[in-house]
């Protein structure tokens, strides 16, 4: 295929008005050594329907989620997409347009993702958002970084129950060491609050924890927020989006910065990624905010219309001084989940989190029934939950999957300590009959 | 039933709504629904009881609209915002080429999007095989045989890969405190820095637009961990002393790094691999078409020296025999994100490389640089260029002479190419020229779009000189104007609540 619609007739026109004899000459600025003397070794260029055919063929050696029934969770989930989400992402005018730079030709842009910063704040209870980050493990070390700029000290302390990949990040993030990650472990599949009170001090940012936790649980995000706000430090909460039409905004516990993956808000699991990171947090402290947010204002006709806002802040105005190095955010994700909320609404997104936590529940207690599976943790939980298998996971997992089911994430591939768990996520998409199913297999082993 | 009454008698017809301005929360009724959650087919429960009272108390305000709300909505959102399917693009530094449409169904396959990142290998090995085959290909493209798929963008390769240069010097026991950084760099460069606890030194540009070789050789000492270096850079030249660079960087144990912002200049005709560096990132939203998203998501993976590949973040993909796997590499700095990177991003990069194939990528930097280089020659009697040399594909334009002639800043140009039809170039940037204009056509445009650019931008010199307050007003005809970019802080309405409508 090609996508250039200069004609040869037109190269030799151009390269005359240019002064070029040949195209080779305009890259004379390229010292010999560092010439490509060769052609590219690359494959030869496809027909876009011999192309399509060989993408077919590879989308087609994945097992997707049509075509096995899924409890795979930990951050990325199976959700129902509606269609109106994909037939206003797919218009060109949203995925070909750039960074809203010229506010007068980017409205559409503009307020949507005001129109998203004010759901995720409705969501979260915040004061403010701002239009996205990557994901939600870069907004969650993002938020470590910025509880240290806004506090003034240098030492966060984050719960072992935070999703193992975030805290990884977060540990990239910090590496050169201007900023001490404390790690509190989990204790009964939650944060040990006892622990947290213990490593706190006058040096200490901001208490990461997430709620649902890595392991489905929810938090006792009162005594812990107090605990961090009682030495003076930040208090950073993870959420699940999806489950704020059921579950008490993180504000309501003080929560000073919220953070997530927003992903299952209209965005297709897609390998991972691209999804989108959450960030949002009080007013007061929007000055050191990272990314990109949207404010409204009027023009000189006195119309409203909207801008990015508060650029002070970022890499093109304030270089090394800069609260991120992030430019490129994740907008058409954020725009999918735009559309999704005001789609679904508060009553469609409480009775998804409904569903999602009572399909949950009722596995649960079937899987435990069986006697195969062991109950992992007390604490309560959401549309998540770890059980310890009696047996060889992996053995258990492939046998199940030969049945059409993918049985959970395998918790021992990311700590040795939770070796024999397996995490189970329910989505409003699992019917009774397959979770009936599922748990007959479960018995059958 | 309604009655119908106009001011005068008349009958108006004309009363269009604005496009914008009215939000999704004003659309719709109290009973407006769009789509419902199914029925509960399994026991009911005490929400309450069962999350331990955290149930919520009050409902989150939610629009409630209908389905055709929404369409119609987000129809006229669109109908205010401009792509690149909209008309010309040539934001400099941002290689705002055509998005082919097949890239757009690929990544929708089911097979790609309904999957999950904790499937077994087994089950995920067509994913896999596209990483891996991208992997291959962008090394190629790059002169650099070991890449990283995951970061999420430009700026966050950046971070990768300034990461990934920390984590050798230290394995080194070589801890430096300082990365060069050319005063024509991108913000997002001396952001980085930053990030990674180095102090940027700012190295100036020579009067021929490149580094100044003399300067960058007095900063040069054992404390510099690396320069970062966008070549072709950022006023659209390629640095012709670049492996003089390269090795003076070497010579002093410093590792050289490439800002991949202008890949689409010289593929197939130069790598910077060859060229000395030893790490870059390649911004698969600019050089290989996936859509920008309205400011992303993007995709910014990492190609660099073997000496570099064992500290890499990981998940790579390796390959044995046909059975592809995720692998993390021996002294990794970890994770620099969740999962393997922007998959979906990553799909439409890698079926735009094999719809043009090699052959097709080293046409489309030559056309590239053509295109911009016959734009320039259009240009260059009314607006002067910066630096008066063969560019690559792109050039700056300074708007400082018409300023001083006429009052007419940069600003106000830009807001008059919109009352064309044209979206402006990348302007005041970047910062070592006055009234910078930064303009990159790239590949996908006609001779037909460049001839018309250059005659509304000779018109537009034109409107300046004989009446400047023309364009001190534009634009006129897009649906705001001029925005008040300081009450914008001064209110700091960043969120709509339904108080404010109550109030």
């Amino acid at each position: 295929m090609r996508f250039i619609p200069v004609t040869c007739e037109e190269r030799v026109e151009m390269l005359a008005r240019v002064g070029a004899r040949s195209v080779d000459e305009l890259f004379s600025d390229i010292p010999e050594d560092a010439r490509l003397a060769r052609p590219l070794n690359l494959p030869e260029p496809m027909t876009e329907i011999a192309l399509a055919a060989h993408l077919e063929s590879l989308a087609g050696r994945n097992l997707d989620g049509g075509r096995v029934v899924s409890f795979l969770g930990a951050g990325i989930y199976d959700h129902y997409v509606p269609a109106i989400v994909d037939a206003v992402v797919s218009k060109p005018a949203f995925f070909t347009a750039y960074t809203p730079y010229q506010p007068e030709v980017s409205q559409g842009t503009l307020q949507a993702v005001y129109e998203f910063q004010s759901m995720i704040c409705q969501l979260t209870g915040m004061e403010v958002s701002n239009a996205s980050m990557y994901d939600g493990a870069t907004a969650f070390a993002e938020a470590a970084l910025m509880a240290a700029r806004v506090t003034k000290r240098d030492k966060v302390v984050v719960s072992g129950a935070v999703h193992p990949e975030w805290r990884e990040t977060l540990a990239t993030y910090v590496e050169s060491g201007t900023l001490e990650v404390v790690e509190v472990p989990a204790t009964g599949g939650v944060t040990d609050t006892a622990a947290v009170a213990a490593v706190l001090d006058g040096r200490t940012a901001a208490v990461l924890v997430s709620s649902p936790t890595f392991y489905g649980t929810l938090e006792d995000l009162e005594a812990i927020g107090g605990i961090a706000h009682d030495a003076g430090a930040l208090f950073v909460v993870a959420t699940d989006p999806v489950l704020l039409g059921v579950l008490e905004p993180p504000a309501a516990y003080g929560a000073d910065i919220v953070v997530g993956e927003g992903q299952a808000l209209g965005n297709a699991a897609s390998y991972g990624g691209p999804g989108l990171g959450l960030f949002a947090c009080r007013k007061e402290h929007i000055r050191q905010m990272p990314g990109r947010v949207a404010g409204k204002t009027v023009d000189v006709d006195g119309r409203t219309g909207f801008v990015l806002t508060f650029s002070t802040r970022e890499q093109h105005i304030r270089r090394e001084k800069a609260t991120s190095n992030i430019c490129s955010n994740h907008a058409l994700n954020a725009l999918a989940a735009g559309v999704y909320l005001a789609a679904v609404g508060a009553e469609g997104l409480a009775g998804i989190g409904e569903a999602c936590i009572a399909k949950a529940h009722y596995l649960e207690a079937a899987l435990v029934a069986t006697g195969r599976f062991k109950r992992a943790f007390d604490a309560p939980f959401a549309r998540e939950f770890a059980l310890r298998w009696t047996g060889d996971v992996e053995e258990m997992q492939r046998r199940l999957l030969e049945r059409g089911f993918l049985a959970g994430v395998d918790l021992g591939r990311f700590a040795a300590a939770d070796d024999g768990l397996v995490l189970f996520a329910v989505t409003e998409r699992h019917t009774r009959e397959v979770l009936d199913r599922f748990v007959e297999e479960v018995s059958a082993l | 039933m309604s009655t119908f009454s106009t001011a005068g008698g008349s009958t108006e017809v004309s009363m269009q709504e604005p496009l914008t301005g009215t939000l999704i929360f004003e659309r719709g009724a109290a009973e407006s629904r769009c789509v419902e959650a199914p029925p509960l087919d399994v026991p009911a429960i005490s929400l309450d009881g069962v999350l331990g009272g955290r149930a919520r108390t009050a409902p989150p305000a939610l629009p409630h609209v209908t389905e055709v709300d929404i369409a119609r909505h987000y129809e006229q959102l669109a109908r205010a915002n401009f792509g690149v399917d909209s008309g010309f693009y040539p934001l400099g530094s941002c290689t705002m080429k055509y998005n082919p449409k097949i890239d757009e169904h690929t990544c929708r396959l089911p097979g790609f999007a309904r999957v999950h990142p904790y499937q077994p290998e087994e089950t995920v090995q067509g994913a896999l095989e596209l990483m891996w085959g991208l992997q291959e290909a962008l090394a190629e493209v790059a002169g650099l045989p070991a890449v990283t798929l995951q970061p999420a963008a430009g700026a966050h390769g950046e971070l990768t890969a300034l990461l990934t240069i920390r984590a050798f010097h230290t394995a080194n026991g070589d801890a430096r405190t300082k990365v060069l950084v050319p005063d024509s760099a991108h913000g997002t460069n001396p952001a980085t820095v930053a990030m990674c606890g180095y102090q940027v030194v700012q190295i100036p540009s020579d009067d021929r637009g490149g580094v100044d070789l003399e300067a960058l050789r007095s900063a040069l000492d054992t404390d510099v961990a690396a320069l970062m270096l966008t070549n072709p850079n950022t006023v659209g030249l390629f640095d012709e002393n670049i492996m003089e660079i390269t090795a003076a960087v070497h010579a002093v144990g410093a590792l050289a790094y490439c800002d991949g912002a202008n890949l689409n200049a010289i593929m197939g005709k130069s790598r910077p691999g060859d060229m000395g560096f030893d790490a870059m990132h390649i911004n698969l939203h600019k050089t290989f078409a996936t859509p920008h998203g309205g400011g992303g998501p993007g995709a910014g993976p990492v190609a660099v020296t073997e000496a570099l590949a064992p500290y890499l973040p990981g998940p790579l993909v390796s390959r044995e025999g046909e059975v592809f796997a995720l692998v993390t590499p021996e002294r990794s700095i970890g994770r620099v994100r969740s999962f393997v990177g922007n998959f979906g991003v990553l799909v439409r990069a890698y079926t735009y490389i094999r719809a043009v194939g090699g052959e097709g990528l080293r046409e489309i930097s030559e056309q590239a640089v053509l295109s911009a280089n016959y734009l320039k020659a259009l240009l260059e009697d009314t607006w002067p260029v910066a630096y008066d040399r063969t560019c690559m594909h792109e050039f700056v334009m300074s708007g400082g002479p018409l300023r001083k002639a006429t009052g007419v800043r940069t600003l106000d140009v830009a807001k008059r190419l919109l009352d064309y039809g044209i979206h402006p170039p990348t302007v005041y940037f970047p910062l070592i020229v006055e009234e910078a204009l930064m303009v990159e056509p790239t590949e996908t445009e006609s001779k037909a779009t460049l001839d018309r650019f250059a005659a509304v931008l000779t018109r537009i010199a034109d409107e300046a000189r004989t009446d400047p307050d023309l364009l001190h007003g534009a634009p006129y005809t897009t649906p705001v104007r001029r925005l008040d970019e300081a009450a914008a802080v001064k209110n700091a309405d960043l969120a709509w609540r339904p108080e404010d409508v109550e109030a």
